[in-house]
């Protein structure tokens, strides 16, 4: 479904993504886990327009998406979920959500999707009237991802879910992104957080300083040496 | 004397509201002052000349004053619209990633070019507004005297900025103005084509100066290529008085200026009309930056 191909983004002098590759097959969820700094973010704003892109190819079914504008990428298909939330504070839940399908014409399906996404998450129905500031952390973080689904997508990247939020708030959000992920919708997820990650994952890729340098299936990396040390804090004995 | 000066004073207020409106959403999107707006309103008045020149010369003022107003006010909007949305696109767009101080100054240059564009194909003396009638009707008001130009001058201030209003508030554009301005970048990864959306913010604030212009033209009768200038800086202190950025507060503070305006002209002198604005510049930049309904600086995070 997603093809990226010796990526490639600079941020002036400073290049953030050097030359990455990776692949996302329709229904999976896919993991891209790594340090602060990595280009793991960099790597999903490259692949939603929100960034230039210096080099490589970007392929979305079958169509080159790099170097596109974000607005034309979200109505192929692609929405995104971007790291610290960004819901839009002054704007009632109901208008970021609102928002969320600015690219759809077509009433009816958006109040349907309205209907399916209150269904995921269902205190947002209650708190549709209420600014998306006054809205706690992860109260915050549903409406980000009830904003992406507005839009209707069959890939959705989520930046960092689970930044911020306390552990149980963590297991409810990943619960909710799992029966989302049940519906069809295919995902490619950062995390700093690898064993959630690879808790929800098919497959990751382990990014360094801008290239991949590890990947495989979830539960193969859960069990790799260096993996265990690097990213989920363990000692070898 | 009061009701008097309180019906000029809100007369002039609704104008002041309608150009500081312009200051505020544009700096609520870009966060830049566009100090070419006083020029894009002294244009409009000059349009609204030509335009009431050609339909008295077509015997239309005589036939209909009132739809004449309103026909060189929509001529007038549309082609400060046009204006503006150019002036957006050649000015600031290319300064969008430049330092903040960039297309402040390329804003200067603009309203520089603007005046003399106008100085030298209009002429640099007063240029008199063509009458709507020859007698205008006044209605008397507890012992005040109350034109219609006063109260179609008032009417149209207000139905344009309760339409203004609906459309932040309603529609589809709206929405896409207000998150826009909270966070562009995110409003473009939702869809949001936010160059179209800065364009139509330029449109709708140029339109709105126009109108501006027209009706002050009228109100004082005479305009020349400089009114521009104060006029801006007019508008400017009541989008500060409100709190720029803050919509609302732009139309409270064109008003409560406009009342102040009013009444220090009658009460002090004449003269001192002018000061009134500056003064209340001074002072809300001292007291309080954020204006009567501004809230703390828009979060960028």
């Amino acid at each position: 479904m997603l093809r990226v191909e010796g990526l490639r983004v600079s941020y002036g002098a400073v290049e953030a993504v050097k030359g990455l590759d990776l692949d996302v097959g329709a229904g999976e969820i896919v993991a891209l886990i790594g340090a602060n700094g990595a280009g793991k973010s960099t790597t999903l704003m490259a692949i939603s327009g929100a960034t230039a892109v210096s080099g490589g190819y970007i392929r979305f079914r079958g169509t080159a998406i790099e170097g596109r504008p974000a607005s034309e990428i979200v109505r192929l298909g692609i929405a995104h979920v971007p790291e610290g939330r960004r819901i839009f504070k002054r704007l009632t839940v109901l208008e970021n959500l609102q928002v969320g399908a600015y690219t759809r014409r077509d009433r009816r399906e958006v109040e349907a999707s309205l209907e399916g996404m209150f269904g995921y998450f269902p205190a947002l129905r209650d708190r549709r009237g209420q600014q998306g500031g006054t809205l706690s952390g992860g109260e915050q973080q549903m409406l980000a991802i009830g904003r992406a689904l507005m839009a209707n997508p069959t890939l959705l990247l989520l930046d960092e879910p689970s930044l911020g939020l306390a552990p149980l708030m963590v297991e409810r959000i990943f619960d909710i992104i799992r029966s989302i992920h049940r519906s069809g919708t295919t995902m490619l997820l950062v995390e700093q957080n690898a064993r959630t990650a690879l808790g929800v994952a098919d497959r990751a890729y382990v990014v360094e300083t801008g290239r991949i340098v590890l990947h495989g299936p979830a539960s193969a990396l859960l069990d790799d040496p260096k993996v265990r040390t690097a990213y989920l804090g363990e000692v070898i004995a | 004397m009061f009701l008097q000066q309180l019906i000029n004073g809100l007369t002039l207020g609704g104008v002041y509201a309608l150009v500081a409106l312009g200051y505020t959403m544009v700096y609520g999107i870009l966060e830049l002052i566009n100090f070419a707006h006083g020029e894009i309103y002294m244009l409009g008045a000059y349009i609204g000349i030509i335009a009431l020149g050609l339909f008295t010369a077509w015997g239309w003022t005589a036939a209909a004053p009132a739809l004449s107003l309103l026909a060189a006010v929509a001529v007038a909007a549309v082609y400060c619209g046009a204006v503006g949305a150019t002036v957006e696109r050649l000015a600031y767009r290319p300064l969008r990633r430049a330092h903040r101080l960039t297309p402040l100054i390329s804003a200067i240059g603009v309203s520089i070019v603007l005046q003399n564009v106008v100085m030298l194909t209009q002429g640099s003396a007063d240029k008199v507004f063509p009458r709507l009638s020859d007698a205008p009707t006044t209605f008397a008001v507890a012992g005040a005297t109350v034109s219609a130009l006063q109260l179609w001058i008032v009417g149209i201030s207000a139905a344009l900025m309760g339409s203004l209003h609906l459309l932040i508030r309603k529609t589809r554009l709206g929405l896409a103005m207000r998150a826009t301005a909270q966070d562009p970048r995110m409003a473009s990864l939702v869809g949001v084509p936010v160059n179209r959306v800065i364009t139509a913010t330029f449109v709708i604030g140029s339109a709105l100066a126009a109108v501006a212009g027209v009706m002050v033209g009228l109100y004082y009768g005479v305009v020349n290529f400089f009114i521009g200038y104060v006029a801006g800086i007019k508008a400017f202190t009541a989008a500060v008085l409100g709190g720029i950025g803050n919509v609302p507060g732009a139309m409270l503070g064109g008003v409560i200026l406009g009342v102040l305006e009013g009444l220090g002209a009658g009460y002090l002198s004449n003269e001192y009309k002018d000061v009134i604005a500056f003064v209340i510049l001074i002072l809300v930049l001292i007291v309080r930056p954020t204006g009567l309904m501004g809230e703390r600086i828009p979060d960028k995070v």
